[in-house]
């Protein structure tokens, strides 16, 4: 028999193996019973600690995470029996003693489309949508989130506290919303899934959790909760794609490197091919969304053995129709000039300096479009600012490049405006 | 639960007496009540007089100080309320984008304090 210690160790692994794996489909059973994400979290968590002491006793359950819930309701029905008589105590309790009576089934319903829907709900700040997704429905520990943020645990716990009592105190349903604000609801959901994944693109490379592969997984995970959604399909099309060249997006100099000029050997082509092939299947269901329109300009600019330009302009200007953000104009214009089309790239670019004049994408943009078009002082200036502006080093690096290669005259013999 | 939808709007975005414009308004807001009277969530609503009725006052020092005007000088004025009785925000906000008014002013939208406090 082995000793105490080695045992123990054990039951923690295994413990948190099921935290890991079951914690967003625990969390969903448990707020749909208990109507309250901080009731449900509090129960697991006892759940968690009586786990300890009987599985350390008795050797694991045949089925941990249906044990876990199971305790877990038990533990939240202790606690609201000694509360004051309220409708949705009440409500809790009939929900719980179904529980406590009957046997838990390893495969117990999967609330998890219902807990995503409820975490990104619009009511709640796009910030908070995003941790308490990465926190509920992937499990990350406040402390991780907060880290992944660039925030102090206190901060970001209060944030996730803030957002758990407006859900309970505003009366945010814990529902899937119902047809007539599906794609609403759903754009609101892949968004946030979205900023999951671009906060993790951006961050550095030694940070302990990837972000980026939590939003492949929340893609995965809503797709398979509810299949057949080409906007779904979409969005997690556009996140494997742009997965697909992160290794090539930085050079042996550390500074960017555009799509269009990565070395194709170190794309992934696992990633590659899911992602196009997933872009396929949804344009096939001709429901068009912004999400497979990123997906497909993705997929363009990694077409083989170079960019489809003709193409990506094509799929800017339907994408301007719906999302007609200055972040799309920017690109838009940076599309019409790798057409060739340079004097109207300039029209654009210079009809947005009033309105997006100090903003660091507007430069980088301006800066490459005025070069194209021959017009090295002007693609100097804007170069110049962009730097200046730019949160990156690796941003900084492919800027400066860019403006060393300019025009007949070095940028060192001009003097800057 | 029940919410009270505050409207706030500013009067020179409203549009005027006698236009087509201010026909829709008035059906839009006839709809409203229609629907949510039929609906059986309506629990009440009143509209206000313009600001420049509003008297406001404090207690300042065991003083009561009075002054003319609204309590925030802001563009969007409160104008009025509606009380609905509905199962949860998603209804509340539902409701609330059927306002005429939510095209030009804005609506806040906030659950009634309950006095039990173990109901909440």
């Amino acid at each position: 028999m082995a000793g105490a210690a080695p045992q123990a160790m054990a039951v923690t692994r295994a413990l948190s193996a099921v935290m890991q794996q079951d914690r967003g489909r625990l969390m969903a059973a448990l707020v749909a019973r208990l109507g309250d994400f901080q009731r449900a979290e509090d129960a697991l968590q006892e759940a968690g600690i009586s786990a300890l002491l009987h599985w350390g006793r008795n050797g694991l359950p045949d089925s941990p995470r249906a044990w876990l819930l199971k305790v877990a309701g038990r533990k939240a029905l202790d606690q609201l029996r000694t509360e004051g008589r309220s409708a949705r105590r009440e409500a809790a309790l009939a929900q719980l003693a179904i529980l406590d009576t009957d046997e838990v089934a390893e495969d117990f319903p999967d609330e998890r489309l219902r807990l995503i829907f409820t975490c990104c709900h619009p009511a709640l700040e796009e910030k908070s949508r995003m941790a308490l997704t990465l926190r509920t429905v992937c499990g990350l520990s406040t402390e991780e989130i907060a880290r992944l943020f660039l925030d102090a645990a206190p901060t970001m716990g209060q944030r996730l506290s803030r957002a758990k009592s407006k859900i309970a105190a505003a009366g945010i349903p814990f529902a899937v919303p119902g047809p007539e604000e599906w794609d609403d609801r759903l754009r609101t959901v892949l968004t946030t899934i979205y900023l999951i994944f671009t906060t993790g693109y951006t961050a550095g490379p030694d940070e302990p959790r990837d972000l980026c592969a939590e939003a492949i997984f929340l893609g995965r995970l809503l797709l398979a909760l509810r299949p057949g959604q080409a906007e779904i399909e979409g969005g997690l099309a556009l996140m494997l794609l742009t997965d697909a060249r992160r290794a090539a997006r930085i050079d042996a100099d550390g500074a960017t490197v555009p799509p269009g000029e990565q070395d194709r050997a170190l794309w992934n082509r696992q990633h590659l091919d899911e992602g196009r092939s997933l872009l396929r299947t949804a344009l096939l269901r001709k429901r068009s969304g912004p999400f497979q329109i990123k997906a497909a300009i993705s997929a363009c600019q990694m077409a083989d053995p170079e960019p489809d330009w003709p193409q990506i302009l094509q799929l800017y200007t339907l994408l301007l129709t719906i999302e007609p953000t200055v972040v799309v104009r920017l690109n838009h214009a940076v599309a019409l000039v790798e057409n060739g089309l340079v004097g109207a790239a300039q029209a654009v670019i210079e009809g947005l300096r009033a309105e997006l004049d100090g903003f660091q994408p507007f430069h980088a943009a301006a800066s490459v479009i005025h070069a194209r078009a021959g017009a090295w002082d002007k693609a100097q200036r804007d170069g110049l600012v962009a730097i200046e502006r730019a949160d990156r080093e690796a941003d900084r690096l492919l800027l400066r490049k860019l403006l060393k290669g300019l025009g007949p005259t070095s940028p060192g013999s001009r003097s800057a405006p | 639960m029940q919410y009270m939808l505050l409207i706030y709007t500013s009067p020179d975005a409203e549009p005027t007496y006698g236009t087509a414009e201010f026909r829709a308004m008035m059906r839009g807001f006839s709809d409203f009540n229609d629907r949510a009277n039929a609906d059986g969530v309506l629990r009440g609503g009143e509209a206000l007089q313009g600001i420049e009725t509003a008297t406001t006052l404090r207690l300042r020092g065991g003083k009561v100080e009075t002054m003319d005007g609204p309590f925030a000088e802001t563009r969007e004025h409160l104008g009025g309320y509606y009380i609905l009785d509905v199962p949860d925000l998603d209804a509340a906000l539902r409701y609330a984008a059927q306002l005429p008014v939510a095209a030009w002013g804005t609506i806040e939208v906030r659950p009634l304090m309950a006095y039990n406090p173990a109901n909440l």
